[in-house]
Formats: C-alpha cells, structure tokens, sequence
C-alpha cells in the first residue's frame, strides 16, 4: 500500500547498522537503536535532539510518569513542524467545521492521532493541561485512536493545540473528510434510554404482578389487584409510548412502502397487548399484560443494542475525501518584482483555487488535476490507478489527483478543483448515489411477511370460529393470538445469531460493516479479485541479483549508490542488501537522471543503476536477452555487471484459496496494471476465469455491473481507491488492509491482508451461520404454535404470556450465541487476535 | 396489609432514582466509550512511582 511509507533510505542504513552493533542502546524515549551518544542526559540515551527535548519537557512538568507506564513509550518524530505548519487551523472556515463545539470561552476539538498506541499515551494526552495553559480537559477515546479536547480560545489557539500534540510526537491526522459531520456512537444515545426504560417498567411491573402469578389474588384482594393494575398502566405508558416508538415508525413506514417486515407483526402484537390491558384494567377485569409488555420490548431492544455494537475504530464508508489531506503548500503568487523570494504557506484544501501553485514534496499527494511546472515527477498511482510501478512525468504534464510523488519536491499549477479532479468524478457515478443496505430484503423480513399472513388467518378465524357461540371470547381468541404471535423471539433471532456471527469474525480479523452482510456473503457465487495490493503485497517485492555473485564492498558500493534515490526500485535494493559493515565509503560525482537511472563514482569505481537504456547511455554493452520491466541493470566501471529483478510476490497461500473458491464460485481478476503478468495469473486462476488487464476504475464498476446483470451475486475483493466503484457495486465489497484502521476505500468488509487466504472458509462460515438463523427461526415458530394452539382456544392468561415470552426469547438467544460460537471455532478462520482490539 | 400502600410507591421511587442515575449515565456519555476507562485506572494506581521518579531525576 502507498499510504505506508518506508522511512527514508538512509536512516534504515542506520538503523540496520546500530542493531548490529554490540553497543546500540536503545532510546530511552522511542526505542529506535542509538547510534552514538550525542544525547545524553544522566543515564538515559536519546536517538535524537527531538527525542530528548520532549523528554526534558516532560520531566520539568512533572509528567515523568509517562516513562513509567509503558517501557519507551514516545514516537521518533519524523519531521519537526512548527505552529506555522497547523496555522490553517485558524481560518475561519477551517476552524468553525472542524471543531465540535464552540462559544467564547470554550471550544472543544477532537483530533484523530494514529500514534496512540498504549497506556502512557492516554495518560500523556490527558494531562496536557499541564502543558499548555487554556487547556482544560482532553480524553482520550483508545479505540478510534481519537482525543477530545477542551479549550479556551482567549488563552490558547487550535493551532496551537495541534502543534503541541505534534511536538509531543502525537501529530493530529488531519484529513479533508474531517471536515465534515463527525460519526456519532455506535448505539445510539436514545436506544440505551429507550432499553432503560423498558427494564425498569419490566421490573416493577413484574412485582406487582407476582401475587397473580401464584394466585394470591384472593389474599391481597381486590382493591390492591385494582391499584396494581393502575400502576402497571401508569408504567406502561411510557413503554408504549418511548420505547416502542422506532417499532411504531418503522411499521407505519413499511406499510406505506406496501411491505410487511418483522416490524409489521412486532407492531401488531404490541397495539393488541396493550389495547387488552388497557381494556382489563379500566374494566377492572384484571392487571393486563404490561409485564409481557414491557419484557417483549426490553428483549427487542436488548438485540437492537446487540446488533448495534460494532466496530468502533473502523469506517466502512470512507470515500477519496479521507484520503487527501486538509493541507497543502500553496507559494505565494509573486504580485509585483520578479525577484520576490517565494513565500510558502499552508492552506486547506478547501481555499484552493485553479491556478494555485503549489509544492508537493516526498511522499504528499498531488491533490488535484495539476500541471507540472517544475521537479522531477516520479507518481505512484498505485492506489489510485491499480499501476505497480511508478510513473515518470515531465514539465508541463498533467499529473492527476491522488498521485504520490516520490523523489524530489515538486511545483505544480492546479487545472481543475479538487471535487471535480479525474479521482473525485468517480463518486458522481451512479452507484455512489444509490444506498446499497437493501434493508427490506433480510431473511427475518423475507420470512415475516409469509408468518404474518399466516397469523391474520389463524386469528381471524379463531375469531370467527368463537363468535358463532361466543361473541366476547371471539374477540378475546382474536386479541390473544395476535399477542401470542408477537415473533419477538423470531426477530431475535437473527440479530443475535448474525450479530454474534459479526463478532466471532472480528476477533479474528475480519470486520464486517454489519449483520446483513453476512447473509450477502452467504449468497455470494462469483470472486473477483484486484491485484496489485490485493493478491500482490506491492510493499515487500521479492528481489533478486542475477550475474556474477557480488563481493562484499561492490554490495556496499551498490546498496550506498542506491540509497541516494528515492525511486521505489532503488529504495528495495537498498532493503535486500546486507547491513553495512566497517568503514562507510564517499559517494561521488552522483547523477540521477529520473526515469531512467543513476550513477555514481565509489572508491574511485564508476557504478551505473538503471535502464538498459541508460546503461547503453553511457556506453555499455547490454545483453539483448535481459528483460526489460521491474529490472535493474548494473554496470561497473563501463562493463556490465548483472541485473536486479523486482517482483511482487504473491502473498502466501494464493494458490490454495483460488482453487478452493473456484470449487463454488466464478472466478475473476481485475487489474490496473499491464498484462506483462498474464501467464502467471492464467495458471493460478484456471481456465474459466476472467482475466482483465489496464481496467480504469470506471471500468472495473462496469464490469461488476455485466457480472450481476448475468445474476452472479458478486464478492468484489480489492485495496485501493481505484477499486472502491467496484467495491461499491458488488453485492460484497471487502477491502483488503495492511493494517487495521490505515486508510481503505468504503466497502462492507475490513479484511486484514495476513486473514486473506481464510476468504473461502469465511464464505462457508457464513452460510452455515444463516443456516443457523433458520433454526432459531423454526424454534421460535415451535413457541408460537405453543402458545396459538392456547390462544386460539380463547385461553390465554398474563400468567402464561408472563412465561411463554421470555422463555423463548431467551432459549433463542442462548441457542444462538451458543451456535455460533461453536461453529466459528471450528470454521478455521484462524486464530483469535490477540489484543482486546478486535472486540467492542 | 395497608402497610404495602406506603411500600409500593416507595420502592417504585426508589426504582425511579436508578433509571434517573441511568439516565445520567447515558447522557454523559458513559456509554459510547467502555474501553479506555478499563485502561485508564491503571494509570491512576502508579501516583506515587511519579514522586521518586521526580527524587531520582533531581538527584541525578
């Protein structure tokens, strides 16, 4: 992935040397190996002067405890902002959007900052008061890696703020989509006050129906029987009224749409509980039902929680905005004198303006349709284009939104705005428009409509069936059934056996955006992969030297020239090479010229890297044979000397999931990339599948569409930007991740690259786990015909209602969870993980 | 037995106290959260290491 950056070249020479060494010394701050002593206070070495400054600084705030809570808790800082790099913060416009509450003497801001990664974070970020006057409280929520902040604006500005984090090595991740409304809490405030309520009427209500329960009616007597029931609908009315209320809008909204989901006969039974109570009571018959009322609605909500639990730290619905950062470099227009010296200064993305200029440095991305003025242009496009390899532009190019450049700084003009780049033009597509969670189409509601039909007809003509004796226990016969039949334990069901499902696969790496994903996974009957990033790890390419064997000073003289280059080819090279060993030779003379090679003169011997191009350049002989591509060729003092191949090595156990899935599903590949690779995929995929080579990633969604049009239920399996149409269209998109919660494109799986061969058995787990849905389904239809086949007799009594319901609520539930978790033990969807991170 | 005519409304007082505090509870937030307070006691109990820390830091 191109969001992880490797450090540069040069400080891993170093970090591979000092490890070597006997007497490296880890940095009492970071941890990084020390590779002299230059920082050194008391006993305590420090890797650098950034390092020991925050360290003097926290020591002289009495913060030292920070060293006792984790063992080299700091981040090495890669680079030392200053406040002028956060002032942006201040713009109104930035400022007012980004924070997340504001008056004259506090403003509240929370920030997202990936460092945190232990205790001695969240003790540091909470005690920055101690810091920095005007900070009042700051928490720190661990599992979306977030801090909130509170503050006084006449004291301390937000750049500021941002700023210290920065210094203290917890640099604020600020990106454009940060701009826009925060994500609340998973569970919904409202839903805990509704569930509240509901256990606390289920509660007392119960109590006060005990003496019916064993019949002590005739010993407490009817005036407290009276006084019970009064009080039970006093209680109950908030229950109907608050707690039911989503049940209440959601039937009334699926009748409008002409549909009948589970909410439609959940809706029945509550109206027809609480018309029978309300009935009895005035009558002064009896106490109703406000027992089983309420503890239907406290177990429906109990699921809904359950089913709301998700993943915390994640976002699945994440577009290129979440990509691109909320800054840039903009130079200074030079309005009058030619000579002006050029001022740099950050702005939002947001002032941007066609015609900017704009400097691009290492490792930054080009954040719209811009024009090359000046530099070298190396841009990865990886992730946004699928492209492997890097591509070299020159001045007066276009260069494209979403592009890294890598190598040198850069200036570029920008042609387009951001929202209407050639990356952004991809979410005006049709499928971006559209909400992809088909609600309706659960097999809780698929089933419903069939069960409330079937319920209708049994009521009504029990009803009819009495009235012809009977008149009034017609009607009772009528309201019991449709109260018996309330399916609270078939719409329990499904959210505990799907919702424990989604957590079973979270603790082993696999994040689902929700529970009716699984029942898409179970349908699912065509694959289609990406493949750079996806099947390919694009950051750990195997790379190889073939030729005479290197002697250990022309590795040292190799691995010194190459990591003077930013170029991705070169910075491999320099990772496959041995440490550096003894005295460290001068390069001279370097010359690089981008795209094609570099050369430089190393104890005296001249070493070209590069192009056969280039090599021949300058005058060597290259063999006709050596392949062009992801090759590097080598010449020493004019004459050649080898070649190094880079490959993108297929992550381990490709093999075996694609043969596995092809046993079931159609098979697919999709690539950004040439189709230089073709043969190697051919064998792997096998004959029936689809190869598809230099796919655009409007392409790539159209050809998901021809998919499903043929009624193939598709699972689309990719990394980057360029896939996320795809990932959009498909009834399943999964985006494959190096790390937990680095950046991924809106999909309804968060899969861990490691997890990737484990696709197949998470296909099996999930139809088995809908197979489980449907026999919680059949157990709670055994309860309902139970309790019809007394209902329909016109017998029913609270007492029976009382036991029936939370009977088979709970043996349901339990059923449920029970289930599950035994079969994801047994799916071999691999280990569980090992930190609390995985749960929620 | 008129006893319980006092005791009913007053153990559903009492009730109404808890859902009160509950109430609370989810208002502040206690709810959105539940895992960095189970990490952040820990960092309460190490008070008095941050005292001789402080000593051994001025000492050497």
């Amino acid at each position: 992935m191109t969001t992880a950056f490797t450090p540069h070249p040069l400080r891993d020479l170093r970090g591979v040397d000092s490890a070597g060494a006997a007497t490296a010394v880890g940095c009492f701050h970071c941890g990084t190996a020390c590779l002299d002593r230059t920082h050194v206070r008391g006993d305590r070495v420090f890797c650098c002067l950034g390092c020991q400054t925050v360290h003097e600084l926290l020591q002289e705030q009495g913060l030292g405890q920070y060293y006792t809570l984790g063992e080299s808790p700091g981040r090495r800082r890669e680079e030392s902002n200053g406040i002028e790099r956060y002032a942006f913060l201040n713009e109104p416009t930035v400022r007012d959007r980004l924070l997340d509450f504001a008056d004259e003497r506090r403003q509240k801001v929370t920030f997202h900052i990936p460092a945190i990664h232990c205790l001695a974070c969240i003790w540091l970020l909470e005690n920055l008061f101690r810091l920095q006057p005007g900070i009042g409280t700051s928490t720190v929520d661990f599992s979306r890696r977030e801090v909130a902040i509170s503050f006084d604006p006449g004291q301390v500005t937000l750049s500021r703020v941002a700023a210290l984090l920065d210094s203290l090595g917890y640099p604020p991740d600020l990106k454009l989509s940060d701009l826009d409304s925060r994500r609340g809490s998973t569970v919904p405030r409202r839903l805990w006050l509704q569930l509240g309520v509901a256990g606390f009427v289920f509660g007392n209500t119960m109590l006060f129906s005990l003496s019916s329960y064993f019949g002590l009616d005739g010993f407490s007597g009817p005036s407290f029987q009276r006084l019970f029931g009064v009080l039970s609908l006093v209680l109950g009315i908030p229950v109907v009224v608050f707690s039911a209320a989503d049940y209440w809008r959601t039937a009334w909204f699926s009748l409008r749409q002409r549909r009948l989901t589970i909410e439609v006969p959940i809706a029945l039974g509550i109206a027809a509980l609480f018309a029978q109570s309300v009935f009895e009571v005035i009558s002064g018959r009896g106490e109703g039902y406000f027992d089983s009322l309420a503890g239907l609605l406290f177990f429906l909500l109990c699921g809904r929680v359950f089913q709301h639990k998700a993943f915390d730290r994640l976002t699945f619905d994440r577009d290129y905005r979440a990509f691109f950062p909320l800054s840039v470099i903009r130079l200074a227009r030079g309005q009058s004198a030619q000579n002006a010296p050029v001022v740099e200064e950050r702005i939002s993305l947001g002032q941007l303006e066609v015609g900017d200029r704009l400097r691009i440095r290492h490792g930054e991305l080009v954040p719209a349709d811009a024009r090359l003025l000046q530099g070298d242009a190396l841009i990865d496009y990886s992730f946004v284009t699928g492209e492997s390899e890097p591509i070299s532009r020159q001045t007066n190019d276009v260069l494209y939104a979403g592009g890294c450049q890598t190598g040198g700084t850069l200036e570029i003009e920008i042609l387009k705005p951001v929202s209407q780049s050639y990356l952004a033009s991809l979410w005006n597509q049709e499928a971006f428009r559209k909400e992809k969670d088909d609600t309706f189409n659960t097999l809780s509601n698929r089933y419903s409509v069939r069960f409330t039909w079937v319920i209708l007809a049994i009521a009504a003509a029990s009803a009819v069936f009495w009235s012809l004796t009977d008149p009034e226990r017609g009607v009772r016969a009528f309201v019991g059934v449709l109260i018996v039949a309330c399916p609270c334990a078939l719409a329990l069901a499904a959210p505990f056996t799907l919702g424990t499902a989604v957590r079973v696969l979270g603790r082993r790496g696999i994040f689902l955006r929700n529970a009716q994903v699984i029942e898409a996974l179970a349908r699912i009957d065509a694959v289609v992969f990406d493949k750079t990033g996806t099947l390919t790890a694009a950051s750990h390419g195997e790379t190889r030297f073939s030729g005479e064997p290197l002697a250990p000073e022309e590795t040292t003289s190799l691995q010194l020239l190459a990591a003077q280059s930013n170029h991705p080819l070169a910075r491999r090279i320099t990772s496959m090479l041995p440490g550096l060993t003894g005295a460290i030779p001068r390069v001279e003379g370097y010359c690089e010229k981008s795209g094609h090679g570099l050369s430089g003169r190393i104890g005296g011997i001249e070493w070209r890297l590069g192009s056969a191009a280039w090599l021949r350049c300058g005058g060597v002989e290259v063999p006709a044979s050596a392949a062009e591509g992801s090759t590097v060729q080598v010449a020493r003092e004019g004459i050649y000397r080898g070649r190094f191949t880079v490959s993108n090595p297929l992550r381990p156990e490709t093999g075996p999931l694609l043969r596995g899935l092809a046993k079931t599903c159609e098979l697919a590949l999709l690539s950004g990339d040439n189709a230089r690779e073709e043969a190697r995929f051919r064998e792997l995929f096998g004959l029936p599948a689809t190869l598809e080579f230099d796919q655009s990633p409007a392409k790539k969604l159209e050809f998901i569409g021809a998919f499903q049009s043929r009624g193939r239920s598709v699972m689309m399996v990719g990394d980057g930007l360029n896939d996320a149409g795809a990932l959009r269209q498909s009834e399943v998109g999964v985006a494959v991740v190096e790390q937990i919660g680095a950046f991924s494109p809106a999909s309804d799986v968060i899969l861990e690259a490691a997890r990737l061969p484990r696709l197949g058995e998470l296909l099996r787990f999930a139809r088995t786990s809908l197979t489980l849905v449907r026999v919680s389904f059949a157990l709670s239809t055994l309860y309902n015909v139970a309790g019809l086949s007394i209902a329909a007799a016109g017998r029913l009594s609270p007492v029976v209602c009382a036991v029936l319901m939370p009977l088979s609520s709970v043996t349901v539930v339990a059923f449920a969870v029970a289930a599950v978790h035994w079969v994801g033990r047994r799916a071999g969807l691999g280990p569980v993980l090992e930190t609390n991170e995985g749960r929620s | 037995m008129s006893v319980i005519l006092l005791l009913i409304p007053l153990s559903v007082v009492i009730a109404a106290g808890f859902l009160g505090a509950f109430f609370w509870a989810v208002r502040s937030g206690q709810y959105e959260d539940t895992a960095t307070p189970s990490l952040r006691v820990l960092t309460e109990e190490v008070k008095e290491p941050l005292r001789e820390n402080l000593d051994n830091e001025r000492g050497s």
